[in-house]
């Protein structure tokens, strides 16, 4: 699949060992090359080989779904906008969008009993669930995904 | 990333999926398993056992799936889930709602 995805690797003097960045025009099609673009330039980190390819993979295709879909909502003139810092102790994704944000707490518990045959809703709970810390921005449009070495 | 669709001699259809199950695939998969309904399968497995990873819309179609399926008087199973997929079954507490099993043979011999 040819992609207008470009990732651009830093090594800057100060600051983190690696930044990666990558702007992602809001198509759902492109999430999953753009995770394995990143995946397939991922730099020596503190991160273990498994973690790469399983949490650190499908954290960054739900951070993608949920600024496209729920950010950009489909705008093919909004860009995603993915930046990762690694240094010795830690990696750090930061997934923004160009939408209105949202209230992260207003999300419902998808395991409860009423919830648990929702096509759609688990997004938030996985992600808290495959890295060590989640924040959002204010505005809620820009989310910061903690993975610790390890 | 693909899905293979083979049914054995008793007609149980085993959908494998290769790499990953998520948002930019998934639609392929829903519209895979729906033609195989249409066509008068009831019994699937989805076997796991060549796929790295699923999101949250993968888990989705999974469970819009399988409710259509038990709709129709039919059951999907799930089989071949390494570790790290298992836990993404338990957090989310669907493993509550789908038979899972080890290998795609113990599905089939459920069944």
């Amino acid at each position: 699949m040819t992609t207008p995805l470009r990732l651009d690797v830093r090594r800057p003097t100060a600051g983190p060992e690696v930044e990666l960045s990558l702007d992602v025009p809001s198509d759902l099609e492109l999430v999953g090359p753009a995770v394995e673009l990143i995946v397939a330039s991922w730099p020596s980190s503190p991160l273990s080989a498994r973690r790469v390819l399983f949490n650190l993979r499908t954290a960054l295709a739900e951070a993608l779904c949920n600024a496209i879909a729920y950010g950009n909502r489909h705008d093919p003139a909004k860009l995603v906008r993915v930046r990762v810092e690694v240094t010795p102790d830690l990696v750090q994704i930061h997934v923004a969008d160009d939408g209105e944000g949202f209230a992260p707490e207003s999300v419902p518990d998808p395991t409860l009993p009423e919830n648990l045959e929702r096509e759609a809703g688990r997004g938030l709970f996985v992600l808290r669930h495959l890295v060590d810390h989640v924040s959002f921005n204010e505005k809620g449009n820009a989310v910061c995904l903690t993975l610790r070495a390890g | 990333m693909s899905f293979s669709l083979r049914k054995d001699k008793r007609g149980v259809v085993v959908v494998g999926v290769d790499g990953q199950l998520i948002v930019g695939n998934r639609q392929d998969l829903k519209e895979k398993v729906l033609d195989a309904i249409d066509a008068g399968a009831r019994k699937f497995v989805v076997d796991f056992t060549h796929t790295g990873y699923i999101d949250s819309s993968g888990l989705g179609v999974l469970v819009s799936l399988s409710k259509k399926i038990r709709e129709q008087g039919g059951e999907l199973r799930l089989a071949g889930l390494n570790e790290d997929l298992q836990t993404l079954f338990e957090l989310t507490k669907l493993d509550t709602l789908f038979s899972i099993t080890k290998t795609p043979e113990e599905a089939l011999a459920a069944f």
